[in-house]
């Protein structure tokens, strides 16, 4: 099955950007194809390269961005949610004249036809966070 | 972009408290854009989006219901309201803004029933 992913929830906060993370490691496993991971709101934060978490706790981006290289997956972030929360990648940091560019490798900046087009190519969309 | 699919969005955040109002708005629109079939389906505490007479300057929010008058011309005719979401709130569809078609469970029941994707915000 074709599945795409919808991911509301910040690693920081919610359990449900790991329950996603969860999802896709099952999904994979069970021989399904994930079409796309859309992160939308604050599921953006999933991206930030700057994000540093406690040695005894589970790097979530880092996990996501393991995941991403090593299924080949397509992950777009929302371009409106991203750059209200400062996840910017090296062209539109130059564009708002930022300081930095903060979007981790192996995701990219996009917008909501993204998520439209993964509606309609996929068998199932399903979402975590709310 | 062409296969058409059936997208509901269930809508049950009231505005002002998160930025989910205007992020919901945003899917059904994007989605209306490419020309999918949208249901925008408003229920528990998302039915005082529709409210009429917004004034939200004071908290220096955007006025949310403003573009909801803009859904025809995205080709969004009809907005469904969960009547049972109404009178728990001590409303009727005359406080509205917009024109909705105020609908029991068992219809949206079958509204989501005819669903290709079902997104609840």
């Amino acid at each position: 099955m074709k599945i795409s992913v919808v991911i509301y929830a910040a690693p920081a906060d919610q359990q449900a950007n790991a329950s996603a993370l969860h999802f896709c490691r099952a999904a994979l496993a069970a021989g399904h194809q994930i079409y796309r991971l859309f992160f939308y709101e604050q599921g953006v934060n999933t991206a930030n390269e700057l994000s540093v978490f406690p040695q005894d706790e589970s790097h979530l981006s880092q996990q996501w961005q393991t995941l991403i290289k090593e299924n080949k997956l397509d992950a777009v972030v929302c371009v409106a949610s991203a750059l209200k929360r400062g996840i910017l990648n090296a062209e539109e940091a130059r564009r708002y004249e930022k300081s930095a560019k903060t979007l981790a490798s192996g995701f990219e900046i996009s917008g909501l036809g993204q998520w439209v087009d993964a509606c309609i190519h996929s068998d199932r969309v399903v979402s975590f966070g709310s | 972009m062409s296969k058409n699919k059936v997208i509901s969005l269930i809508i049950r955040q009231a505005p002002y408290g998160s930025s989910r109002a205007k992020a919901t708005l945003d899917m059904a629109l994007s989605a209306a854009v490419f020309e999918q079939s949208v249901q925008l389906i408003f229920m528990d505490d998302g039915v005082f989006q529709l409210l009429a007479k917004q004034d939200p300057a004071a908290i220096g929010a955007k006025n949310t219901s403003a573009a909801l008058t803009a859904l025809p011309l995205y080709g969004i005719e009809t907005v469904y309201v969960a009547s049972e979401s109404l009178q728990q709130r001590g409303l009727a569809a005359e406080d509205l803004s917009i024109s909705a078609r105020v609908s029991g469970w068992q219809e949206i029941s079958a509204l989501l029933h005819r669903s290709d994707t079902v997104i609840s915000l």
